[in-house]
């Protein structure tokens, strides 16, 4: 008798099993999921609204959502990335609502090149962590990333900060993989634009 | 590789999706362009310094308050 081979079995994620189990009523799978994921939820809401209360009730609603369309998650992606395209979206809704006047997608401010283009050419000496303390870091980083459009912060937070991988990230916004890259190269080119008035080499004799 | 060729490979480029010879293009271009020197070494900067940095810290009270009310809301409980 011919043996058949087995296909070489991909590794599952352990959410899979908590997911199950959630479905079927189970709340302290549904609760452990909770504990796994409730704080990067609430980064990536702060970053996108910059705004604390806002990012409180989000994560809230987020779960909620997640918990009340459990049955509509057919496993396709991760059920982190599901649940941050669940954020995602009630973050840009939360900013929809605060700018009445204005409309924010993820292709918002995304048409013009400004501030892609490199302008500053000196290096970082000596380096940004020797330069400032962490709090100081801290401040001048919050503040610059605050300074993005919503949609370049968006792809620059979920991809360089939480580490989502460019596919996951592209689901989570609802993007194609080749519209993350560019902006996320847009992003960063703007962020290093914006850090080099901090962090650029100083001439000798200028007041630093 | 010129300077705009090197700019539009930077994403690929930091992501370790370029190939052993366009790498080797851009160690040549960057051992020639003071510029794109820069820009690569400041881009790669901001990269780590944002990495895996916490900018929003969730205190042990803050994320109590938020589980118990996520759970409330789901599963009644508090």
């Amino acid at each position: 008798m011919p043996t058949i081979q087995s296909p070489v079995t991909e590794e599952i994620h352990p959410d899979v099993a908590l997911v199950a189990r959630a479905k079927n009523g189970d709340a302290a799978a549904f609760e452990q999921l909770v504990r796994q994921y409730e704080r990067q939820i609430f980064r990536v809401a702060q970053h996108i609204t910059q705004n604390r209360e806002d990012a409180e009730d989000i994560t809230q609603d987020a779960f909620l959502k997640a918990y009340e369309k459990l049955d509509q998650f057919q496993g396709n992606s991760k059920f982190s990335t599901w649940l941050v395209r669940i954020a995602v979206n009630e973050s840009l809704m939360r900013l929809r609502k605060r700018k009445t006047s204005k409309t924010v997608s993820m292709d918002e401010d995304v048409q013009t090149e400004e501030g892609s283009i490199p302008r500053d050419f000196a290096e970082w000496r000596p380096n940004p962590e020797q330069l400032y303390n962490q709090s100081e870091l801290g401040d001048i980083l919050r503040k610059t990333i605050q300074g993005l459009p919503p949609g370049f912060r968006t792809v620059f937070t979920l991809r360089d900060i939480e580490n989502l991988s460019t596919e996951e990230t592209a689901e989570a916004l609802g993007l194609s993989v080749p519209a993350v890259k560019s902006r996320l190269l847009r992003a960063r080119l703007q962020l290093r634009e914006r850090l080099s008035r901090y962090f650029r080499q100083k001439k000798e004799g200028q007041p630093a | 590789m010129n300077c705009t060729d090197l700019l539009s490979r930077l994403g690929d480029y930091f992501d370790g999706h370029l190939s052993a010879e366009l790498r080797e293009e851009v160690r040549i271009h960057t051992a020639e362009c003071q510029h794109c020197k820069v820009v690569l070494n400041t881009t790669h900067q901001t990269i780590e310094v944002y990495k895996g940095k916490e900018l929003y810290e969730v205190s042990p009270e803050l994320r109590e308050r938020l589980h118990s009310a996520i759970m409330a809301k789901c599963c009644g409980k508090k």
